[in-house]
């Protein structure tokens, strides 16, 4: 399992509003999602689409996005270059969506940590005594 | 007759009660966040990708 099937399988697993997730990056290329690969790849072009529709508005980079409609919510949260969008039902608690999808991203980039080696037993190099005093 | 006006004033209110605003809540790098109506130009495009979103996701 790799770092970003676990942070979303965890994201599933503790936010119950969360629908579907997928981790991409600005490219276009998945790292990981909860639904069928020509959903996610669906999922995140339209995402792509209106982080750079969002960004035309002010001309300034967006981090967040909630787009909220009678059907749900789409988010968009950005961390560099790596991104994740996420449905929602209607009236989502956003300011906890945040925070998952945040946390979500900050695991899924995580460099997994190396296992600890095992120590080799060390050798017994001494003569034995005897034992007779 | 109070009591009809006051039967459909209460389910105005619960229909409107149940009805998601649309709109769309930016936030940008350096802190600062807009709140776009659904019905404003801006979101005009915006929306109609969220809901293609949204349906790509449950489909």
């Amino acid at each position: 399992m790799t770092e970003a099937e676990t942070a979303l399988a965890e994201l599933t697993e503790i936010s119950s509003q969360v629908e579907a997730a997928v981790l991409f990056d600005r490219d276009g290329a998945i790292a990981g999602s909860t639904v069928t690969d020509d959903s996610a790849g669906r999922v995140a072009s339209t995402a792509r689409a209106v982080l750079e529709a969002a960004e035309q508005i002010r001309g300034q980079e967006v981090t967040q996005i909630q787009a909220a409609t009678g059907e749900g919510s789409l988010f968009v949260v950005r961390d560099g270059k790596q991104l994740i969008a996420a449905t929602t039902g209607p009236d989502p608690t956003a300011g906890l969506v945040f925070y998952d999808l945040r946390s979500c991203l900050r695991k899924a980039a995580a460099k997994p940590k190396p296992k600890p080696k095992r120590r080799k037993p060390a050798k017994r190099t001494g003569s034995k005594s005897s034992g007779t005093s | 007759m109070l009591f009809a006006a006051g039967s459909l004033l209460g389910v105005g209110l619960y229909a409107r009660r149940g009805r998601t605003r649309e709109r769309v809540d930016l936030y940008f790098a350096d802190g600062s966040m807009i709140s776009i109506a659904g019905d404003s130009p801006e979101a005009s495009r915006l929306i109609p990708l969220a809901r293609d979103a949204i349906r790509s996701a449950r489909s």
